[in-house]
């Protein structure tokens, strides 16, 4: 089966189908990346772009490591070494760079919409790294794959974002995909980092942690940024550990069975206590290696690949 | 890009023959032909087009209604020519209905000086369109030493206002609407704390919470309303509220109404038939100050012009070049123009809508706004001047930037399919027909 979309923007109205296609085939995906040669001629002779506004490790990397496990050409352009330096605007930016015939485009932008308005410019594919607080679908579909893998199965699941809300791309695009697919989705965090009427999204927000843990099966648990407590959202890190903070002895009161994710990178001792973090219910690092499959899939299936995945698991 | 041209025609003698001439002032609302000699009406009733030596317009099934007025535009000039003129804004008025516009002074220089305001005057000679020229309340808009507004008054500003910005000190404020009383001008605030503000580019409510923007809350709006009212309250000095677009700041105002403060407020087009929901769309021309609200402050705008609690609707019309606009939706420049959508729009939403009086729209566009900037009343009788607005309350039309005489076209209603528009204006001796 193909996908609805051709760009992959944001998970808000992505179908529960689409998703589960996406899902299926970055199954299919993991199961490449465990061969002795994990690489397979997919995208030969597709040129993708990896368009960097922000700075971003982690997601950079894995985005790359994707398209060169599916052998497609692949430019980085980040803007600190840019001509974006010298003030050029980002539909010149893209322009210019479409003007030398590329198939995908790869963005983080610290602008909501930024991508939209990409998609808008652009005959190449878009898919959405991240466009300021707005929404970052691959981090919420590797995360949901990371959670069916553990748990079977997303629907009915009671998930819980904790920490900074309101400026969270992950929490938004969590919200979409979660709903799309059956589970129940709750927040927790600070009053001042909880967004305007988010209950109005279909999902619980919880001022207490306690009263998240005790419905949770799942905990994501977001990274905490020192920045925030410039602009008067909450007094001290040390406070906002002790209010909600994930440590051990909060979680003991969890499910036995709680997972707990994290999106990286981690504050440890500040959102998320060590030994959580590297504990038994912990799926961090199964989120970074599923990343590098999910996004595999999304760049396949938006060339027009098929979730069957079969062609390419015989060769 | 290839614009038409936009031209007023000097004609003597003009005959309007067979329109519906409405005047909410003395109650007119009567089939009359309209006859008007070297920019004076001269008859009302019938007129044979046969003794008449000018131009003779069939006004079957039009509106005449005294000239419409936009209390508060922005063209530009001096310092932003590219994006609009005095000349290509006047233009934009005359083909929107208007026969008079205010520009507000954030120009570049500032209008806060006579010279400046001798400079409008000068660059609007000879057009049908007068314009009003509103002077800065605090020199260079800095908000913090009064400009010299007496001397800007004798050289024709019939305001004041920091458009654009707020008057953040409440003393200074305080002493501006004091002072104004006794010019006899209006003083006008862009009510907004630009502390609750922020880095604010949208409302603040559920479609910020959606799209991850930060958000500007009513709160930055009703706020400093609050204030100009108890300011307004204390001093007994009247006050204009700038483009209102919250519930919170309507009721303040219909509130103090009540209690005989004098505080006169205005809003949008884009506020009474917008919301914030448009911005998930991230179309840049969404974006403008204030925000888009919620359709709970739509609904009680609605209700606030048709019951006088709004006494004006202005377009706010903000000219700004495609460069600044066709970008990511924070880089982009806030405000949208209005010149030439306003009174289909209205007449369209509202009108046709059900939820204003026809009477009430010419209420707020030509009645109102003299009686705030203190001008001689314009209307529709024998011997007064000439000053009038035609309306088409049946012609369906499609919103379309690239035909507007506006230099810029930052419009937000693109596309929206209308009923209801501008025929034409008279002023000065002076007619324009749309097509």
């Amino acid at each position: 089966m193909q996908l609805s979309i051709r760009h992959l923007l944001g998970l808000d109205g992505v179908s529960e189908k689409d998703i589960t296609i996406i899902l299926d085939t970055a199954d299919a995906m993991k199961k490449v990346l465990q061969r002795p040669i994990p690489k397979v001629p997919t995208m030969k002779g597709k040129t993708v772009v990896n368009l960097f506004y922000e700075n971003s490790t982690r997601t950079r990397i894995s985005f790359e490591l994707a398209e060169k496990r599916l052998s497609a050409d692949t430019v980085n352009f980040s803007t600190s070494t840019s001509s974006v330096k010298k003030g050029e605007t980002l539909k010149d930016t893209i322009k210019n760079i479409e003007a030398m015939r590329i198939d995908f485009v790869v963005m983080r932008h610290g602008v909501p919409g930024s991508s939209h308005y990409l998609a808008n410019c652009v005959d190449a594919s878009v898919i959405n790294a991240g466009d300021g607080p707005h929404e970052h679908p691959t981090q919420a579909l590797l995360d949901m794959m990371t959670i069916r893998e553990k748990r079977g199965s997303l629907k009915g699941l009671n998930v819980c974002l904790v920490g900074d809300i309101t400026h969270s791309r992950v929490s938004r695009s969590n919200v979409y995909g979660l709903l799309a697919c059956g589970a129940k989705v709750g927040v927790c965090g600070p009053a001042t980092l909880i967004p305007y009427d988010m209950q109005d999204m279909g999902i619980t927000v919880y001022p207490h942690i306690e009263d998240a843990l005790a419905e949770a099966d799942v905990l994501n648990v977001l990274r905490i940024q020192l920045e925030r407590q410039k602009g008067a959202l909450f007094p001290t890190l040390r406070e906002y550990r002790n209010l909600f903070g994930i440590t051990e002895a909060r979680l003991a009161k969890a499910h036995s069975d709680i997972t707990v994710l994290h999106p990286g990178p981690m504050n440890r001792g500040v959102e998320i206590d060590s030994e959580v973090a590297d504990g038994p219910q912990a799926v961090i690092l199964d989120q970074v290696t599923n990343g590098v499959a999910v996004r595999m899939a999304i760049l396949f299936l938006l060339a027009g690949g098929r979730s069957s995945f079969e062609g390419v698991d015989h060769e | 890009m290839n614009k038409k041209t936009f031209k007023a025609e000097i004609s003597n003698c003009i005959l309007l023959k067979g329109g519906r001439l409405v005047d909410p002032q003395t109650g007119l609302n009567e089939k009359a032909d309209l006859l008007i000699e070297n920019g004076t009406i001269v008859k009302i009733g019938k007129v044979d087009e046969k003794g008449v030596e000018g131009r003779v317009v069939d006004c079957k099934g039009k509106i005449i209604a005294p000239g419409f007025i936009d209390m508060h535009v922005h063209l530009r000039e001096p310092g932003e020519e590219h994006k609009e003129t005095i000349e290509s804004g006047c233009n934009a008025a005359m083909n929107g209905g208007f026969t008079g516009v205010a520009p507000m002074p954030n120009t570049s220089p500032v209008i806060d000086h006579y010279n400046h305001v001798t400079f409008i005057n000068k660059r609007s000679e000879g057009l049908l369109v007068d314009v009003y020229p509103i002077g800065a309340i605090t020199k260079g808009q800095k908000g913090e030493e009064l400009a010299e507004m007496g001397e800007m008054k004798e050289a024709g500003a019939v305001g004041f206002s920091d458009d654009g910005h707020p008057v953040a000190s409440g003393q200074v404020m305080r002493h501006a609407i004091e002072y104004g009383n006794m010019l006899d001008v209006a003083i006008i605030n862009h009510c907004e704390d630009m502390s609750i503000t922020g880095e604010g580019v949208m409302n603040e409510s559920f479609s910020s919470t959606e799209t991850g923007f930060r958000g500007i809350s009513s709160v930055s709006e009703s706020a400093m309303v609050a204030r100009d009212i108890l300011l307004a309250e204390f001093s007994r000095c009247p006050v204009h509220i700038a483009h209102v677009s919250t519930k919170e700041a309507v009721r303040l105002i219909r509130d103090a109404k009540s209690r005989d403060v004098k505080v006169t407020a205005e809003t949008c087009p884009h506020y009474l038939t917008m919301t914030d929901k448009a911005v998930k769309t991230f179309n840049t021309n969404t974006k403008m100050k204030p925000p888009l609200r919620t359709e709970e402050d739509r609904l009680a705008l609605v209700e606030a012009v048709a019951d006088g609690t709004i006494d004006a609707i202005v377009t706010d019309h903000a000219p700004h070049h495609a460069d600044d606009k066709d970008n990511d939706y924070h880089s982009a420049a806030f405000g949208v123009i209005g010149l030439e959508t306003a009174v289909g729009v209205i007449l369209d939403r509202l009108v046709h809508g059900g939820h204003l009086k026809l009477e009430a729209m010419i209420q707020c566009f030509a009645v109102a706004p003299r009686k705030i900037f203190r001008l001689p009343e314009v209307k529709i009788t024998e011997g007064e001047t000439a000053n009038i607005t035609i309306l088409d309350m049946d012609k369906k039309w499609t919103v379309k930037g690239a035909d507007f005489a506006s230099l810029s076209f930052n419009t937000p209603f693109e596309g929206w399919e209308l009923k209801g528009a501008p025929a034409g204006v008279v002023n000065k001796g002076m007619l324009y027909l749309n097509d």
